[in-house]
């Protein structure tokens, strides 16, 4: 296993990140049907997320309207969207 | 493990097969339920979201009418029982009732200040008999189940 290579740099502004660096997100929105209980299971099941995380997004779902649940590349967020589909959530893809 | 009672296991087979008819013969894009069971993953870029669409959908179809079927196949054929679910197919249990709730709770106008115990009081208080007072019940039911499969799997 190889150490981390710890070189300090300047932290650079996300603003400043050229757009292909910038990663696609998968989003999940509220809808007034699916049970909260039944939403964090999910979040466990699917992305191996800790009972505490996954509520902690839950919640955000619940109270804000939506939730980054992942992030990175695109396919890989298309493919999340579409898991989370077969489970009912409604999900979207974005790069923001 | 659990024990449904004939009415159970009939309105089961009503709102499942429901469900799977609405994604085979019935498929309509137009219509709001489809909508939301196979959501626009790009909403800004209908070209993306087509495209997307393309790939998936065949997919995802058949994986919600499987998780349909596999309600349909565990249930007892004729009056109630006793239903055993190994984990995975008390994961398609889940799935399945969602979109049937998704369905129902679409059709119903569930919002997100919804009180579905309002709801099903005003409804019984204007027709006991009606449609909506049994389809309200109903959706009350496959959240009241899908409670109890979400605690059983969560405790594992």
């Amino acid at each position: 296993m190889a150490a981390p290579q710890v070189v300090p740099v300047e932290t650079p502004d996300v603003e400043e990140l050229p757009a292909a660096d910038a990663p696609w997100v998968t989003i999940v929105w509220n809808d007034p049907v699916n049970l909260m209980s039944y939403v964090t299971w999910v979040f466990q099941k699917l992305f191996g997320y800790s009972k505490e995380k996954a509520e902690k997004l839950m919640l955000d779902v619940h109270h804000k309207g939506k939730a980054i649940v992942t992030s990175g590349a695109r396919e890989r967020m298309e493919h999340d969207a579409s898991r989370l589909h077969a489970y009912g959530l409604w999900a979207t893809v974005d790069k923001p | 493990m659990a024990r449904f009672g004939p009415d159970e296991v009939k309105v089961l087979r009503k709102v499942v097969s429901e469900v799977i008819a609405l994604l085979s013969d019935g498929f309509d894009h137009t219509d709001p339920v489809v909508s939301r069971l196979f959501p626009d993953v790009y909403p800004d870029s209908p070209e993306d979201a087509a495209e997307y669409r393309r790939f998936t959908e065949g997919d995802l179809k058949t994986g919600k009418i499987d998780q349909a079927g596999a309600v349909l196949a565990a249930l007892p054929s004729s009056g109630g029982g006793e239903v055993r679910l190994d984990p995975e197919s008390a994961e398609a249990w889940l799935r399945a009732l969602t979109d049937a709730r998704l369905a129902l709770g679409i059709r119903l106008g569930v919002r997100d200040d919804t009180d579905l115990e309002d709801e099903l009081d005003d409804a019984v208080l204007q027709d006991p008999t009606s449609q909506r007072v049994f389809q309200l019940s109903v959706y009350a039911y496959l959240g009241y189940l899908q409670e109890s499969l979400v605690g059983a799997l969560s405790r594992r």
